[in-house]
């Protein structure tokens, strides 16, 4: 009900399927002062911010393993640390573990624990990491990050001693610290098991109170290992309506306001009265053609719908200009992006070349979209006249908004697609390889997974960056995945807040990290 | 004495029917809805093992009518489930969001009614002059605008740019009374229409009712004009008015769910929102329950009062 009022932003929708995060201090030092302080510059302690996200509603919870909303994640963020975490390139940073190291065939990792204590001053130890990754991974369980997991065998990792893990994996993976970073990987104390009456966590703030789907109060954490907040408290408040977290912010009831629509930006950026932060890259936005049918399960009928999409108009018309031009991979700005590759462009006569040596002329296609996400029904209608001009017929058919993701997992031909910040190699991983738990393009190449258990297998991070290159050169000529563009995640905040990292695209590190954010 | 007593009882065990009827209803239109909680829970990671564990751990790969004949037993008892979502216990949903939209409901009603009556009379009163011509056009252009839209411009104009009243009730949970300036724009919208279709509706009665007969009788005899107006007229038109106030309280439920979205007030309407939008069956069986009871209730009482005020008439509900 009410679609048109609950755009589906405000849902379960994006939450990406691993989230990061950390750039530690000094990214965040120079980013804070030097971005955001417009005046008085220097970093002051004290007072609360009230930050208002979309939530889950009355059914919320502090559990931090089952974070999948933003605000699950921010919350979580708040209380909870992880091991490592995402910095603005998606690579993985350490937090909780000091650092980390592999012997050399790449599957056993040693983990050293930072000296860090949780909220009741119990030290965070190595039977604590452990507890929390056999609780997500409980096979009765449906955690979120089980399937991040998955490669650690658990049964054979143990503690070598009070702040020292020793990691055994089913098989080699170089990038075993995104594991350590996915989202939702939360450390929590031993034998925790409650977490909506006084959590115990290690993070920057400690508990307070919480009411689910109204409000949660948490306090500065005078003892954490990374320095305590500058903040006293940090309050999050759920406003699932758009127009009343913009509202909220405007009347001085807010100081932060998560996920603002793009007219609301250029309404009031730099009107003086709100800031408008823009987060770069934080969404990935694409149309996704199963490889395994006709018409795509020809590359040259692939290669023609590359060719037919205007990603400009596609970005000013569904993002409302919001956001950049994609070029048919996953990650911009990513570590590992293969940036080297020629922006694609519109081609209309080399598309209908391609059509007709395909013998697809007049081809029609059903394009499945919903409302889902912001921008989906938008980028549809205007990729459906991209089309025509190709000759190519698209009947846009909309669809139900709660099961999308599932509807469109298997069925259909053509959808529209997106997806939230998570390392180059994990969109791989979940989403291209034969035995992907969500392979929508239906991509299955036994050398391109040959490809993947190469690079895992590699120790050289140039090397390894080579064959994430051969990767991405494949699916840029004959991948399934159409991506015209990465979505700003934009934020508003008040005049007085200071230090929003600027550079963190959503769900990494510095995304909604209230412990360096302070009040002028 | 008697035909009163065996309409009631006709009205209850109807009513009773209806509630049935309603949480049956609920319960296999949220069946049929596209995907289940597992599906809505997967979100957009969709992946077949993770959706399949879900629907394990929330029991919903047993079949539907095993799980109904549970809320059902489970009902008679008072217990109306556990949320599939949280783990909850969906009284506990109830009764949270039940005071914030009680609040809303009750304000709204205590001001509809004076309003209400108060417009629809003095437009009576001068019938076909300013007045009635002034209140007539005004209730029908307040009542063309939607709920949203009324909401959204009174926010950005008394909130916003004149900064009367705050915005939205973020962050006051349910403890509403204790703020009471974020009620004011809550309640205004939530008015708007009610008054509008209530003093339509009282006037066309008084209309009727002033040009009856009986009234002309009345003030051939020398009945004062209030008298008439108030002791002879209102009545009749007050029977309409009153089953027409009921609807209202249904409607404010309803209204209810665009004011709480918009001036982020955690109610039933919330509450429901988020239970369908992730097909959790048992808070919405509940919410069915709770707002069927009060429909069959509010009506019950409307008839009733109806029945008294108009015995000939009969009641068709």
């Amino acid at each position: 009900m009410n679609d048109e009022r609950f755009p589906g932003l405000r849902r379960r929708g994006f939450l990406a399927a691993t989230t990061g995060a950390a750039t530690a201090l000094a990214l965040t030092g120079c980013g804070g002062s030097g971005e955001t302080a417009t005046s008085d510059g220097a970093p002051r302690r004290g007072g609360r911010l009230r930050a208002a996200f979309a939530g889950g509603g009355a059914s919320e919870t502090l559990d931090p393993h089952l974070a999948s909303l933003f605000a699950d994640a921010a919350r979580a963020k708040a209380l909870f640390d992880k091991l490592a975490d995402y910095g603005a390139d998606l690579s993985a940073r350490p937090r909780l573990a000091e650092r980390w190291e592999s012997n050399k065939t790449l599957d056993r990792w040693q983990v050293t624990l930072r000296k860090a204590a949780f909220h009741d001053e119990k030290p965070v130890t190595a039977e604590d990491v452990l507890y929390s990754y056999r609780r997500i991974a409980d096979p009765k369980q449906a955690f979120r990050a089980k399937a991040s997991l998955e490669p650690i065998d658990l049964d054979a990792s143990r503690a070598t001693g009070e702040r020292t893990i020793e990691f055994v994996l089913k098989r080699p993976t170089a990038e075993f610290p995104n594991v350590l970073a996915a989202f939702g990987a939360y450390v929590v104390p031993e034998n925790a098991t409650e977490f909506d009456d006084r959590p115990i966590g290690s993070g920057p703030f400690r508990f307070v109170s919480f009411a689910p789907g109204r409000s949660a109060v948490f306090r500065r954490f005078d003892d954490h290992w990374d320095g305590a907040p500058l903040l006293d408290e940090i309050e999050f408040v759920v406003a699932n309506e758009e127009s009343a977290r913009v509202s909220a912010l405007l009347g001085g009831q807010v100081e932060y306001a998560h996920e603002l629509n793009p007219t609301t930006a250029r309404a009031h950026e730099g009107g003086g009265q709100i800031e408008i932060v823009r987060l770069r890259n934080s969404a990935m936005q694409a149309f996704c053609m199963k490889t395994d049918r006709a018409p795509f399960d020809d590359k040259r009928v692939r290669e023609a719908f590359f060719l037919i999409a205007d990603r400009q108009e596609l970005v000013d018309g569904a993002l409302s200009g919001a956001g950049e031009v994609g070029n048919d991979l996953f990650g911009k700005g990513y570590e590992y992006y293969a940036a080297d590759l020629p922006q694609r462009t519109q081609d209309l006569d080399r598309a209908r070349a391609l059509l007709k040596q395909a013998g697809a002329e007049n081809l029609k296609v059903t394009l499945d979209t919903s409302a889902v996400a912001a921008g989906f029904t938008e980028a549809a209608g205007i990729f459906r006249d991209q089309a025509a001009k190709a000759g190519v017929t698209i009947d846009v058919r909309m669809g139900s908004k709660d099961s999308y993701w599932s509807d469109i997992l298997d069925g259909g031909t053509l959808c529209c697609y997106r997806s939230g910040a998570m390392p180059v190699e994990a969109h791989i991983s979940q989403r291209l390889l034969t035995d992907s738990t969500t392979n929508a393009t239906k991509w299955r190449h036994k050398d391109f997974d040959a490809l993947y258990q190469q690079a895992q297998s590699t120790r050289d991070r140039t090397e390894r960056a080579a064959v994430y290159g051969r990767m991405q050169r494949r699916l840029y000529t004959e991948g399934g995945f159409l991506v015209w563009g990465f979505a700003d995640w934009i934020i508003g905040t008040s005049r007085t807040v200071r230090g929003v990292e600027r550079k963190a695209p959503a769900n990494t590190l510095d995304w909604a990290r209230f412990d360096r954010v302070w009040l002028a | 004495m008697d035909g009163g007593t065996s309409f009631v009882t006709r009205r209850v065990v109807l009513g009773a029917a209806q509630t049935v009827a309603v949480v049956l209803l609920v319960f296999v239109l949220t069946e049929a809805l596209p995907g289940d909680a597992a599906v809505a829970l997967a979100g957009d990671q969709p992946d077949p093992a993770r959706v399949a564990a879900i629907r394990e751990a929330m029991d919903l790969d047993r079949p539907a009518y095993e799980r109904l004949t549970d809320w059902a037993t489970g009902l008679l008892h008072g217990d109306f489930g556990t949320s599939l979502t949280s783990g909850r216990p969906v009284t506990r949903y109830i009764a949270d969001g039940f005071g914030p939209t009680l609040t809303l409901a009750a304000l709204t009603l205590a001001l509809l009614v004076p309003l209400g009556f108060g417009l629809g009379v003095l437009a009576a009163r001068h019938e076909g002059g300013l007045v009635d011509r002034l209140v007539s056009s005004v209730t029908l252009a307040v009542y063309a605008v939607p709920e949203f839209a009324l909401g959204v411009l009174l926010v950005t104009v008394l909130a916003l740019k004149l900064a009367w009243l705050p915005p939205t009730a973020v962050g006051h949970g349910t403890d509403l009374l204790a703020h009471p300036a974020v009620l004011v724009l809550p309640v205004l919208v939530l008015l708007s229409r009610p008054v509008c279709s209530l003093s339509r509706l009282v006037r066309a009665g008084m209309v009727d009712a002033l040009a009856s007969p009986y009234v002309a009788h009345a003030r051939r005899c020398g009945v004062p004009g209030a008298r008439v107006r108030y002791a002879h007229a209102l009545p009749n038109a007050l029977a309409p008015a009153v089953q027409q106030l009921a609807r209202t309280v249904d409607w404010l439920l309803c209204g209810v769910i665009v004011v709480e979205a918009l001036f982020v007030i955690p109610g039933l309407g919330t509450v429901l929102l988020n239970a369908v939008a992730e097909r959790d069956v048992p808070v919405v069986q509940g919410l069915a329950v709770v707002f069927g009871v009060l429909t069959v209730l509010l009506n019950l009482g409307a008839d009733l009062v109806a029945h008294r005020l108009t015995p000939r008439a009969g009641v068709a509900a």
